[in-house]
């Protein structure tokens, strides 16, 4: 009798444990889903701060925090102070997933800023999109993605090329040697830059990927040298764009008959190059260090005075930066008790605002940012000169190299 | 012919930092049986030797070779010293105390100097092309051709030719025979732990000013290292200067009529096929076990 009484507490206990912990939306209606609480405002942020892309993830990191406590020193977001939950994924996709599951679902971060490479991106999209979470995301890619959980403030492939391409051509020649690093990314560039060429009557001469961490480019040279293009595009990333650039200045290759275009050269690659190797070269982005506006001035002194003089910023520190202030804005909109990232998204579209590269806004449709196109060729002091900006801001089109695909806010439309 | 040349060439220049890489691992693993995974982390020290030699103290990379040399040469002297001279009886261990090594080294790097990449000034007497049969070519690679080249030949000289030599070569054959007639196999051990890391060193600082400069470079290095060696042939110096000429020129014409990617599989798949069927290499010499 004793036994029986135990054993049916005990089995009570565990089934009343159970529904606490197993099924709490039985309680309280969307109780799972993130949300704001006493006067602070969670967020993650998700940057490799060691492994291989930790190099450039720390920058992204670091103007992501300069935002963050500049909000707080001017009083938050309606009184209420931003606390970032920060995490190391080590440059790593699966530990990218398991930190993302822990910000959303055991820190409740009501949004997460992170990720520089698509392997991460892709990583954590099911986390953001299974627990409704909103995930913003700072990097150019390669577009070709549409989810109502991701803020895209970098730029999308027409952003980067529609203006850059034809002034190659017209500028230089219609001869185009592409090369890239063997994923994703380069091969949705190269794609959508073959559809422009087409266009404009210009010759691919060679398409070619090597393999990442790749640092060997004799045979490239080699080949470069015999093919003669009139435009080396490249989307080659990480050291391997260190490594092509100095083996190019080596074998006495000469940028004014033969540049290199690129999608992925920064002022942190040419930092890590040497200006002499990186001059005379073009890379096309929305934001360039040297960029003058008072916006950008006010960036670039606070990021130095926060990190060191010897800092740079660059085109993905830049979207780091003001996608807080998006943020911060579409959060301002709501009331404290209203703070979940079903309505940040909702308050988010069409938001705009004055970023250090010029006005931008978000496309309502599908969640990608406006932003302003430039034309930067490199100097041996490994700054920028900005050759050209686009006459206006450019809408972001994710599927542009896809005519029978359109992103609308309701998903992705199929014709 | 023009593009032959320069094909040549550009297989020549790649065997000869592949060589550059692979010959301290092949002396090591040669004499001692140490499969050294720090191997590639001795290269990367080279490289961090040559930027902080330059950008501290500006030296110039030509200067600072030999100091670079001395400073790995020391490294790996203290890591034999401290850590593989209780190995040697146990060769998993040893495989699993470098890679361990390795990666200390990799994070005490970091650490130290940073996670940027970083890149090395090159010579600027160097840094201009030269015309060879109507093929241009960077001089810098032709000097790492020709560096490369002379310290393979002081090696073979100091293994044939000399006293200490010959000691190496005894014990390569015998360790414990070789001792019974009064050699100190464990000083002789350590001199070539340190040699070894000293030319992987030297590697890595000449290497710098093409690639980049970061704490995981030598990952990349120890893998190419250890396709030289298994190809030639362990305990073979010879094996190790010729297959890092098959090598080098393999991979630049596949590259070239094709691309690196597809170059890096073919050379890798022809060597899993090779030492299927020739599991001591392409010049093993015969030896007593």
């Amino acid at each position: 009798m004793k036994n029986h009484r135990r054993s049916f507490l005990k089995g009570t206990a565990a089934l009343g444990t159970m529904s606490l912990v197993g099924f709490p939306h039985i309680w309280s209606k969307n109780y799972s889903l993130a949300r704001a609480a006493d006067g602070e405002i969670k967020v993650g942020v998700l940057f490799s701060l060691t492994g291989t892309t930790a190099i450039i993830e720390e920058s992204l990191n670091k103007a992501t925090i300069l935002a963050i406590e500049e909000i707080n020193a001017a009083g938050g977001i309606n009184g209420m102070q931003i606390v970032p939950v920060i995490e190391d994924p080590a440059s790593d996709p699966a530990t990218f997933a398991e930190k993302a599951r822990k910000l959303v679902l055991s820190d409740k971060c009501v949004s997460v800023f992170g990720s520089y490479t698509s392997a991460s991106r892709k990583a954590v999209l099911p986390v953001f999109e299974k627990q409704n979470n909103l995930y913003w995301y700072p990097t150019l890619y390669e577009g070709r993605e549409c989810s109502k959980n991701v803020i895209y403030t970098g730029a999308v492939p027409n952003q980067q090329q529609d203006d850059f391409v034809p002034w190659l051509v017209e500028k230089f020649g219609k001869r185009w040697y592409l090369i890239g690093s063997n994923y994703i990314y380069p091969k949705e560039e190269n794609n959508y830059c073959k559809k422009l060429l087409a266009e404009l009557g210009a010759e691919v001469v060679a398409e070619e990927y090597v393999p990442l961490g790749h640092s060997e480019f004799s045979s490239v040279i080699n080949k470069l040298k015999s093919e003669k293009p009139n435009v080396i595009f490249s989307t080659v990333v990480g050291d391997s764009v260190v490594a092509l650039h100095r083996q190019y200045h080596a074998a006495g290759l000469d940028p004014q008959t033969m540049p290199m275009a690129s999608l992925t050269t920064s002022e942190n690659e040419v930092a890590a190059m040497g200006g002499a190797a990186a001059a005379g070269h073009f890379t096309s982005a929305p934001y360039f260090m040297v960029w003058d506006s008072p916006e950008n001035h006010k960036f670039v002194d606070a990021y130095k005075k926060r990190w060191g003089a010897d800092k740079v910023t660059h085109f993905v520190s830049e979207p780091s930066y003001f996608q807080v202030y998006l943020f911060k804005q579409a959060v301002a909109k709501l009331a404290e008790s209203d703070i979940d990232p079903n309505t940040i998204r909702e308050a988010v579209k069409g938001e705009g605002l004055v970023a250090p590269q010029g006005k931008i806004k978000v496309e309502p449709e599908n969640l990608h940012t406006w932003l302003w196109p430039k034309i930067g060729q490199c100097k041996a002091d490994g700054q920028f000169e900005i050759l050209k900006q686009s006459a206006d801001w450019l809408e972001p089109s994710p599927y542009k190299a896809y005519p029978n695909q359109l992103c609308t806010a309701t998903g992705l439309q199929e014709s | 012919m023009e593009i032959f040349v320069s094909q040549i060439m550009t297989g020549l220049s790649i065997a000869s930092i592949l060589m550059l890489v692979a010959l301290g691992l092949a002396i090591i693993y040669g004499v001692t049986g140490v499969i050294n995974l720090a191997h590639g982390e001795f290269v990367m020290l080279g490289a961090y030797a040559a930027w902080f030699l330059q950008t501290q103290f500006g030296l110039s990379l030509l200067v600072s070779l030999v100091p670079i040399f001395i400073l790995v040469a020391l490294f790996g002297w203290l890591i034999e010293a401290l850590v593989i001279r209780h190995l040697y009886e146990r060769p998993l261990d040893t495989i699993l105390a470098t890679w361990g090594i390795g990666v200390m080294a990799q994070q005490a790097v970091r650490l130290i100097a940073g996670g940027e990449l970083r890149y090395v000034e090159m010579p600027p007497a160097l840094a201009t092309s030269v015309t060879i049969f109507g093929a241009s070519e960077s001089a810098y690679r032709l000097f790492i051709l020709f560096l490369a080249l002379a310290l393979f030949a002081l090696t073979w000289c100091i293994y044939r030719y000399t006293h200490f030599g010959l000691k190496l070569r005894a014990i390569a054959q015998n360790r414990s025979i070789a001792s019974s007639f009064g050699i100190n196999s464990g000083r002789i051990y350590r001199f070539t732990f340190a040699y070894g890391a000293g030319i992987a060193g030297l590697a890595g600082a000449l290497v710098s000013p093409l690639k980049s400069v970061s704490p995981e470079m030598g990952t990349t290095y120890v893998v190419d290292a250890f396709m030289v060696v298994v190809l030639g042939g362990v305990q073979s110096l010879m094996g190790t200067l010729a297959s890092s000429g098959i090598l080098g020129e393999l991979t630049g014409y596949i590259a070239f009529y094709s691309n690196d990617t597809i170059a890096k599989a073919l050379v890798l798949l022809a060597i899993v096929v090779l030492i299927r069927f020739r599991p001591q290499g392409l010049f093993a010499g015969r030896v007593r076990t």
